[in-house]
């Protein structure tokens, strides 16, 4: 047993299912797309497998102009017994609460956070801020970590003038709960964490700070968590295509002495 | 079996029918006193903040009717919380059936607020509730108000200070963590509560 000025809590492994018109798309080699049945199906797969946690993110929402459709997430909510979380498109509080309404644990605003930043204390001041979640995509432009917004869709991305830094600043000041940083230059690369950029996010990220972008190993989540003290890792193809499994990627942490739940 | 969830205002209930549905159990969401006073299990839900959800309560004038009950009742995060006597959040006066006061978490390098995620707890005395579950059992946390250990402390759990997991007072439960969210470990400790004699 911890004793104080410890913490037992344990780092947290977060497959990523990107979503689109109610699929999971973006390569899963479980099974043949099928529609609807199969974001329950892997949801209930990653469950059973050991995942601390899911995200569910509607890729295509914001270009086009929509909300998460979030018929789904009443269904995933039913059979899963782990956290999760919806990302994409919302706007407004009301949107915000027919999907936490629904069952899902938090709600993670990226681009529509950018541009309406006082959407973050609204949501914060509504559900509190442990269901809050601010999704921030950083690339380095001369020389400096900055944002960028649209990332679903390649012709619609852009620059948002915000370096990343003092964004995750003034999110957590507007009473974000929770930073999920997408480093876009390892994203899919499978190349390994971006630590360098981690680590700057984690000295200004008093809140849960999550990697995502670049996972391809055991070894990188332990870099990661060793290297740039993050709380979760949050990964997509390494999982889909069967490369790493949960269980074997836990077992490897336990072994380097970094905290994780057993499965 | 009649089973009753209160409704203490928060936003998210599902889960909590979810995970009883699960278990073959359908449990009526509702403010009734009558429903609440008859039914064989009572479950106290929270989301929120600990003013606003005693100020819901009170509303529905149900302090007086939680405090008397007699069945097995089980507050889950926030409405474990309520069961003691104060919270530092809002500096409210909660139901009084637990003594001790709500204190907030003190963020430092390494410990961040809210504590959210998987913890594991240490079982500090054998209760019915608790039976079948891992010494160390993990489970899922949310909340930045902890109470304090005390004998009546069942399991406790670290974060920075150490603190009570689950409580337990005659034929009040509680659970600081989210059972419905906390996989085999939340399952069985629901069902333990359903199959309370």
């Amino acid at each position: 047993m911890n004793g104080a000025g410890t913490t037992g809590v344990a780092r947290r492994i977060i497959p990523c299912l990107d979503v689109r018109d109610g699929q999971v798309v973006k390569g899963v080699q479980f099974r043949n797309h099928r529609v609807m049945g199969e974001i329950v199906e892997l949801a209930q797969r990653y469950s059973e497998a050991g995942a601390d946690e899911l995200v569910f993110y509607d890729i295509t929402a914001s270009p086009e102009g929509r909300a998460v459709d979030h018929s789904w997430v009443a269904r995933v909510a039913e059979v899963i017994d782990i956290p999760f979380c919806v990302a994409g498109g919302i706007r407004s509080v009301p949107e915000a609460r027919r999907i936490l309404q629904s069952g899902a644990d938090k709600i993670s605003v990226n681009t529509p956070a950018v541009r309406d930043p006082d959407l973050v204390n609204r949501l914060a001041d509504a559900f509190g801020a442990q269901c809050v979640v601010v999704g921030i995509d950083s690339i380095v432009s001369d020389g400096v970590w900055s944002t960028r917004q649209m990332t679903g869709d390649p012709d619609a991305m852009s620059a948002t003038g915000r370096e990343t830094l003092a964004w995750i600043e003034e999110v957590q000041a507007r009473g974000a709960g929770e930073i999920v940083l997408n480093c876009m230059s390892s994203d899919g690369t499978r190349d390994g964490y971006d630590l360098e950029q981690l680590q700057a996010a984690r000295r200004v990220s008093e809140v849960p700070l999550i990697a995502s972008g670049g996972a391809g190993t055991a070894q990188h989540f332990r870099d990661v968590f060793e290297q740039a003290d993050v709380d979760g890792a949050l990964a997509a193809t390494v999982f889909h295509s069967g490369a790493l499994p949960i269980d074997k990627l836990k077992e490897s942490l336990a072994a380097a002495g970094i905290g994780v739940r057993p499965c | 079996m009649k089973l009753a969830i209160i409704d203490s205002g928060g936003a998210n209930i599902a889960s909590v029918q979810h995970a009883l549905q699960r278990l073959g159990a359908t449990a009526t969401f509702t403010a009734d006193r009558q429903v609440i006073a008859s039914a064989d299990r009572v479950i106290l839900p929270g989301v929120g903040a600990a003013g606003a959800a005693m100020d819901h309560l009170q509303q529905q004038s149900l302090l007086s009717c939680i405090r008397g009950l007699q069945q097995p009742v089980l507050g889950i995060c926030l409405g474990m919380q309520l069961l003691f006597e104060s919270s530092a959040e809002n500096d409210v006066d909660c139901l009084g059936i637990i003594p001790g006061r709500l204190q907030h978490f003190t963020a430092a390098p390494g410990l961040r607020v809210p504590h959210m995620g998987w913890n594991h707890t240490h079982q500090e005395q054998a209760d019915p509730l608790m039976k079948g579950l891992e010494q160390d059992a993990w489970f899922y946390f949310v909340h930045s108000y902890f109470a304090p250990l005390g004998p009546h402390t069942l399991a406790s759990a670290s974060h920075g200070e150490l603190f009570s997991a689950v409580v337990r007072k005659d034929n009040f439960w509680g659970a600081h963590f989210h059972p419905e969210r906390s996989a085999r470990a939340g399952a069985r400790l629901l069902e333990n509560f359903l199959e309370l004699s």
